[in-house]
């Protein structure tokens, strides 16, 4: 296996070829944030939030889709990158309507979780407050778009680890959002499996099991490493 | 030492802040030695007066008379801090926003699920109109500091008061600006 080395904040790595920055650093004990990855699942780099600085290039790059190369010299942590990640966090703040005070997933949910470790007291940017809606058609789960960040990690669990293919990404922008199969009701899906995979991947409080009030949307990611197990090593263990 | 002039605020907001701010106990006593409260929900004042040091306001700006005081404080005070979500965010205030006006809100409370002569209420000068759209103090008027929070525990309302006394400015971080 070919190996690369490289520098993060200054300390030297070695990483596989093929494997990314989010990887080698995770690997060194590095943490950058993140919200869209998943460990298990394919990363798409859709929220930008793990965006680090790369020597010799000027704009900033998204580690969790960033190969490592040899001798590549990696920075995570800048002034500029804390006003960034700041900036796109006020932005999925003021995209859609995040309410936490009245959420499932208030005292859970990584992105409030990420509001507190990068110092986000307030949001600088108009909020759009747009109209969406919540589809609680499914027997056993809702999904509400207003707390939706688009970081497709349902999309993703229900292709990839379940193999369902139910959900998916409609629309552009800021106007995407999460459908079922042709843009249906949840409740009346002829693919969904009711496995709850999407539920136990949203980071924040848009997809829940029904019954869940203010701060009771407890996950079990371990129910998602356990799948991702058995799929990487033919092993059902838990 | 001459006390700091203090004024609380209380907009469109579920007074839950000021209940907070009440759960700073015998604390309370240490901050009158510190602090002249000149103006309160739980004072007896009927008008925001000139020159205040510190404010803390709660709530967002939900109707015409919210919208005139946030300016009138604004102007009459060095020190503005928004108290809790509904001022920090909009919060449950801002909730009827998707709405797009106030109208569909009325209509609801006053008509649709009234049993006794349903009217939506109208008194000019009594009453104060709802706004359209709900806004958290920033978006109206500069704000110094911000105390998030639904409401903002004790603790971090003498936090931030502390400091600002102290004239640190606000050094929150960490679990003392989580929403929610």
């Amino acid at each position: 296996m070919p190996v690369k080395t490289l520098t993060i904040d200054g300390k030297p790595v070695s990483a596989v070829e093929g494997q990314t920055v989010l990887e080698a650093a995770q690997d060194a004990g590095i943490s950058i944030p993140t919200l869209c990855h998943l460990d298990g699942v394919s990363d798409v780099g859709a929220c930008r939030l793990c965006l680090v600085e790369v020597a010799g290039v000027s704009r900033l790059l998204p580690a969790c889709v960033t190969k490592v190369t040899e001798e590549m010299e990696v920075r995570t942590e800048s002034e500029r990158l804390k006003r960034y990640r700041r900036m796109i966090l006020e932005l999925l703040f003021a995209e859609r309507n995040h309410v936490c005070a009245v959420c499932v997933s208030n005292g859970r949910c990584e992105l409030q979780n990420l509001a507190v470790a990068q110092g986000m007291d307030h949001v600088r940017f108009a909020y759009r407050f747009p109209p969406y809606e919540v589809d609680i058609t499914h027997r056993m789960f809702g999904m509400d778009h207003n707390r939706c960040v688009l970081c497709s990690r349902c999309v993703r669990v229900c292709w990839f680890i379940e193999g369902a293919a139910t959900k998916n990404v409609a629309g552009r922008g800021a106007d995407a959002r999460i459908i079922t199969d042709l843009s249906q009701p949840w409740g009346e899906s002829e693919t969904c499996t009711s496995c709850g995979k999407c539920v136990q991947a949203c980071p924040t409080g848009a997809k829940f099991h029904k019954g869940s009030t203010v701060a009771e949307m407890e996950r079990d990611r371990s129910r998602l490493e356990y799948i991702v197990t058995a799929r990487e090593k033919k092993q059902w263990i838990v | 030492m001459d006390r700091l002039t203090f004024a609380t605020v209380w907009l469109g907001g579920c007074s839950g802040c000021h209940m907070s701010f009440l759960d700073l106990d015998e604390w309370l006593v240490d901050l009158a030695d510190m602090v002249e409260i000149v103006y309160s929900p739980i004072i007896d004042r009927k008008e925001y007066p000139e020159n205040v040091a510190v404010c803390l306001i709660e709530g967002a700006v939900a109707n015409e008379d919210n919208l005139e005081q946030v300016k009138l404080i604004r102007a009459r005070t060095r020190l503005l801090i928004s108290f809790g979500d509904c001022a920090v965010t909009g919060n449950v205030t801002a909730m009827r926003n998707p709405l797009r006006t106030a109208e569909p809100v009325l209509q609801r409370a006053y008509l649709d699920t009234a049993n006794l002569r349903p009217r939506i209420p109208q008194a000019r000068g009594i009453v104060p109109p709802l706004l359209d759209q709900v806004l958290p103090v920033h978006e109206v008027v500069p704000v110094d500091y911000f105390l998030p929070g639904c409401p903002p525990p004790a603790d971090r309302i003498r936090t931030l008061l502390r400091d600002v006394i102290a004239g640190k400015g606000s050094l929150l971080s960490g679990e003392n600006i989580r929403f929610g």
